[in-house]
């Protein structure tokens, strides 16, 4: 330590003349014992230190630039070298001793001081204001995408078509000519434009499948969400305005044991592997074969979900595809309906009413 | 359709076993099972019972007491709420103690002070018809020496098995018990046929007696004609009453119940005139004329057209609406002796157009228009009802009348086995398709590979189809039969690949950020009221529907605000003051003509999102986050105080890639009183096709610097008619590539700024890819920034 000593007035002498009073004592009048009574007073200064800032006060006085350690240190120059060795060593390790027990001291003192501020910053996780809405996805919405991304799973895309629609996407393309007992069992809702029930609301999805076999060349596998719509007057389980999905696939040697199979597997993608599906027999003018799809319940019941069939050859004719060459399948069922089932809502009003008391329970 | 297991069985008498397997098996050919029901059973207790006397309650007049003789002899007190009961009728008593078939126990109970020892019952609390109106009585169908003997056998009532079936359109067969026995029997593999009817004929023939000529072989494909003398129009034998009540059908008396008996065993509807109201027995099949009128036998005068099928009397009057309704003038009634019976075979399509005109839907023309039996089935129905009648007393006259017309063509058709086969996705031979269509009635040749299919005359369904459709029609049957529960199930594998298209994906992107937006989305429906679209300023020209179920769902939306502020307007009803709402639906714009010359609405896909007691600024906020999450090109709102239903100061265009595209803003005042909202509703409506198929989603990446940046804020006093959105332009160009972020922080009025302008402040950061850039740089930016706005917006650095 090539320093030399300061001839500037520390200001802190001023607050502390003890210190000033030993200042010009130098190491060769202090003997061991001397040393060692400042190692006691300044361990027990130590201890008796309760924060840090009271540790770092007695650090700097005892071990500080200007302490008393240090200063005793500047006098060793003044001592014979095999005195100054002896003594250098001593107050070397009066120094660690010193130094030890203080950065002792300060690792109790930092954790109790770490202690009490994690004490004061105790928060009630309970006392939270409500955060803000997170925004929901309609009911028929949510159902509608996972019924699409099921379909999509299986290789099948999706087509979109009009809400209003003309006799021929809606009923003759369909084989259902203007005559057919069935046109009434739609109970359609028409609108005022053209000539009397030549446009209408759809009362299915099936219109879909006409406009792509029209607009596009077999293989087709498409499936068609959307909003249908039946004279029903509004109550707890009708609605007249509802969405339903159907399926289209035209391609080579498609017969009713795919469409069979295709239900089974979208079901169990959907429902789960363990329930179960089977046809039976039904009438749709647009299908020949048709049926019925059920699927099975945990209480071992059937619960008919929806129609499907083998599509009409005069459907495939009427949109310009050959019957010789390709066959295909089509199945349909309601989206609200599952929506319904699902979550067992007892009245499928509330799909519609748009109350957010109900919207923010999904 | 409604069939009786004893009826069946006179068909086919090996259908027997379990109700419940006989259901699943009716179920699995195609004739669901809607309900099932043991009927004669449950009702212990009830006994056949006689009114001895009826008198008013003292203190209820919805109530009377009546006296009973329940078998004793001796007077019974009960107390009745119906009227219908005269002294002396005999009626269905429930004895104290009796559980009646929905579960309730009769007991002895007092009303209004006065003791009731049992209940008077009627035809729907029994189970023997539809009719709760009043107590059933069967004074005239029961014998009185029966009084106090169960109801059962007094009325001779047998346990039987009664199936409610779902008939689909393309069965007319299964339109009678014997159709559906036929389709039983098969499946079970028992046997089936029709019982011999035994008929004696007497008295001058038929054939002198009364003349029918079709005049339209198009309307009738066969009428055939039988006369009838001796007839009593009285009660009908009891057990056919309990049959028809079992059915669904009320007796009304011995010719008509007759009629309605053969109809729903054989499937063959039928019409009896009354002969001596037809001069000379001589009955024209012709079509009505325009402007013609009949009165039906519901004494409606019916207004016709021509087409719709008729039969005239010698004097060219109408006296039936063919196949729908007969006409007054000739109908049966109690002076009746003669009758001339009608058994024809009418075009479905035609019959279809006048049921549906008039809205006269019947047994008999549901029948028709589903295409009945033109062959020996119209033989079999005359003589069963001959039978039934002469069993009555009716002597029949020997002959019958027998027209023809145009009737389908039989003859036989081929379907290739394979195609069956590839349609079933079956593997059957051959012998087993033709065994399984031969015991359902068809004709059936195996010729090489295919089949030669002669089609009963009872399956018109499958008889007018031809070819392709002949084949799939075929390919049910054998399905059927085969059952389609045994058909392997396959997953076919397309070629392409699943997927959604752009703008489906884009869609789902729209509602995910407005989700994330905190919007909640709502589906109302697509109808408005009259006057909604008004209401919102704009025009009423909407499309209407022609048959709304309500007035107040009449009109096709042309703008998704009517609705959304109706939905807005609930909930602060409810207690919610401030939803925050979106909606993605379809508006119907003016017609546009499509390829095949229809007209038909331009429909739209709109998205909305009104957010209650927000102001424009919020709506605002959401063009900009739905502008950056489908990379919008070049969005600019525009400020317009001529926005239909918007607020004429703080609403403007959403303008993208210089199209109009929208409206965002706040709904105008008068608009929200009018649907009783309150507070304002910041609103933004686009339309999504427009701008889906537009140009957007194009993003390039930009290398993020690794060099410092510098930012600055800068404050701009600018007049209140310059718009923030120009300040910021004249900024970003200003700027140049150096400027990489800009954004408005803040914007004041008052103190320190001139009245008419405000303070935008903008925060800017620099930065350049390639280096650090210099103080001298960023400062001749600013200068140059500064100068830009000062020159351009007139706005004075602050």
């Amino acid at each position: 330590m090539a320093q030399r000593p300061s001839t500037d007035l520390d200001p802190e002498y001023l607050h502390f003349p003890s210190r000033k009073r030993r200042e010009g004592r130098g190491i060769g009048q202090t003997g061991p014992m001397e040393l060692d009574a400042l190692v006691e007073r300044a361990t027990t200064e130590i201890a008796a230190a309760s924060d840090l800032d009271a540790l770092a006060e007695v650090e700097r006085t005892v071990l500080g630039k200007k302490g008393e350690l240090v200063s005793l240190k500047k006098t060793l120059g003044q001592l014979e070298p095999d005195e100054r060795k002896v003594a250098g060593q001593a107050l070397n390790e009066a120094m660690s001793k010193v130094a030890g027990v203080a950065g002792a001291r300060r690792d109790v003192l930092a954790a109790a001081a770490e202690a009490e501020q994690l004490a004061a910053e105790r928060l009630d996780l309970t006392e939270v204001m409500d955060a803000v809405n997170r925004g929901h996805l309609h009911l028929v919405t949510q159902a509608r995408d996972r019924l699409e991304d099921v379909f999509v799973g299986m290789g099948f895309t999706v087509a979109e078509g009009p809400e209003v629609e003309s006799a021929w996407y809606n009923f003759e393309a369909l084989n259902i000519p203007e005559w057919h007992p069935a046109r009434g069992s739609f109970d359609t809702i028409f609108v005022d434009l053209g000539e009397p029930e030549t446009t209408m609301l759809r009362s299915h999805t099936s219109p879909v499948q006409v406009r792509t076999m029209e607009n596009q060349e077999p293989p087709i596998y498409i499936v068609a969400p959307g909003r249908t719509f039946r004279t029903d007057t509004a109550d707890a389980t009708h609605l007249p305005a509802f969405n339903q999905i159907e399926g289209l696939v035209i391609d080579k040697g498609i017969g009713l044991g795919d469409l069979a199979g295709t239900i089974e597997s979208f079901v169990g993608a959907f429902f789960g592997h363990e329930v179960t599906t089977r046809l039976r027999p039904s009438y749709f003018p647009f299908t020949e074969p048709s049926a019925e799809f059920d699927i099975s319940t945990p209480s071992g019941d059937w619960l008919e979900l929806g129609g499907c069939g083998v599509v009409q050859p005069k459907v495939l004719e009427n949109c310009g595809i050959d019957p010789e060459v390709w066959q295909g399948f089509a199945f349909g069922f309601g989206i609200d309906r599952l929506a319904v089932m699902r979550y067992q809502l007892d009245d499928i009003r509330e799909l519609v009413n748009n109350d957010v008391r109900f919207l923010r329970q999904f | 359709m409604k069939v009786l297991l004893s009826w069946l069985q006179e068909f086919a008498p090996g259908i027997d076993g379990d109700p419940i397997e006989l259901g699943e098996t009716l179920s699995a050919l195609g004739l669901a099972v809607e309900e099932m029901t043991i009927t004669g059973q449950g009702l212990d207790g009830i006994v056949l019972a006689k009114v001895l006397d009826l008198s008013p309650h003292p203190d209820a007049d919805k109530i009377q007491v009546v006296q009973v003789d329940s078998g004793d002899g001796q007077p019974l007190q009960v107390c009745c709420g119906a009227f219908n009961m005269r002294v002396g009728d005999l009626i269905p008593f429930a004895t104290v103690g009796t559980t009646m078939p929905n579960g309730m126990e009769i007991g002895v109970r007092k009303m209004r002070g006065l003791a009731s020892n049992g209940m008077c019952c009627s035809a729907e609390e029994i189970g023997l018809g539809d009719d709760s109106n009043g107590i059933m009585l069967l004074t005239d169908s029961a014998d009185e020496s029966l009084v106090g003997q169960p109801i059962t056998t007094a009325l001779g009532m047998e346990t039987d098995v009664l199936y409610d079936l779902e008939v689909n359109a393309n069965r007319p067969d299964a339109l009678s018990v014997a159709g559906v026995a036929r389709d039983l029997a098969a499946a079970l593999g028992v046997p089936f046929s029709f019982p011999k009817a035994h008929v004696e004929r007497s008295g001058e023939p038929v054939e002198t007696t009364a003349t029918v000529t079709v005049h339209d072989p198009s309307l009738c494909g066969r009428f055939a004609a039988r006369v009838l003398r001796n007839v009593t129009v009285g009660e009908s034998p009891r057990w056919m009453q309990n049959r028809l009540i079992a059915l669904g059908m009320r007796p009304i008396n011995s010719v008509v119940d007759t009629s309605n008996y053969v109809m729903l065993e054989l499937g063959q509807p039928n019409h009896v005139f009354d002969l001596d109201t037809l001069p000379d027995g001589v009955l024209n099949v012709r079509r009505a004329r325009d402007g013609e009128t009949l009165i039906t036998l519901d004494e409606a005068e019916r207004q016709l057209i021509a087409g719709d099928g008729g039969i005239s009397n010698s004097a060219d009057e109408l006296v039936s609406l063919a196949g729908v309704m007969g006409g007054l003038s000739t109908e049966v009634t109690e002076q009746t002796a003669n009758v001339l019976l009608e058994m024809a075979w009418w075009d479905p399509p035609s019959i279809s157009r006048t049921v549906k005109r008039l809205n006269l839907p019947s047994e008999a023309s549901t029948r028709f228009r589903r295409g009945c039996d033109w062959g020996e089935n119209i033989d079999r129905a005359m003589d069963r009802f001959c039978e039934l009648m002469a069993d009555m007393g009716a002597t029949i006259a020997p002959g019958q009348i027998d027209v023809s017309g145009d009737v389908p063509d039989v003859s036989a058709q081929r379907a290739r086995v394979r195609k069956i086969n590839s349609i079933l996705g079956t593997d059957m031979t051959a012998q087993d398709m033709s065994n399984r269509l031969t015991a359902i009635g068809f004709g059936v040749t195996v010729v090489e590979d295919d089949l030669s299919i002669s089609v009963p005359t009872f399956r018109w369904d499958v008889v007018s189809s031809h070819s392709a459709e002949f084949e799939a029609n075929i390919a049910e049957e054998v399905g059927r039969m085969y059952g389609f529960e045994r058909i392997e199930k396959t997953v076919p594998k397309g070629e392409q690949a699943g997927h959604l298209s752009q703008y489906q994906q884009d869609r789902r992107l729209v509602r995910q950020v407005l989700v994330g937006s905190g919007c909640d989305e709502t589906q109302p429906m697509p109808f408005l009221a009259p006057g909604d679209l008004a209401k919102v300023g704009l025009a009423e020209d909407a499309i209407s529907l022609a048959n709304p179920l309500d007035a107040s769902e009449s009109v096709l939306r042309t703008s998704l605000l009517p609705g959304q502020l109706k939905s807005i307007a609930y909930n602060q009803s409810h207690r919610t003051p401030s939803p925050r709402f979106f909606e993605l639906g379809t508006v119907f714009l003016a017609p546009k003509e499509n390829d095949r010359g229809e007209m038909l609405p331009d429909e739209h896909e709109y998205l909305c999102v009104a957010l209650a007691g927000e102001d424009a600024t919020a709506a605002v906020a959401v063009v900009n986050v739905l502008a950056n999450a489908l990379a919008l090109p070049n969005v600019q709102v525009r400020n317009s105080a001529s926005l239909p239903g918007m607020h004429p100061t703080r609403s403007g265009e959403v303008v993208i890639a210089g199209r109009a595209r929208g409206v965002v803003g706040e709904v105008a005042p008068s608009v929200l009183r009018s649907f009783d909202v309150d507070g304002r509703v910041a609103w933004l409506q686009l339309d999504l096709t427009e701008i889906l198929n537009g140009p957007h989603g194009k993003r390039s990446y930009r290398r993020v610097s690794k060099f410092p940046s510098s930012d600055m804020d800068l404050a701009f006093v600018v007049p209140d008619d310059t718009g923030a959105d120009r300040v910021r332009n004249t900024i970003s160009k200003a700027g140049g590539d150096l400027l990489v972020d800009l954004s408005l922080v803040d914007t004041y009025r008052g103190p320190g700024v001139v009245e008419g302008s405000r303070s935008l402040a903008f925060r800017l950061r620099f930065q350049a890819n390639d280096r650090t850039l210099t103080d001298e740089e960023i400062t001749s930016t600013r200068e140059a920034i500064i100068a830009a706005v000062a020159k351009q917006n007139s706005g004075t650095l602050r």
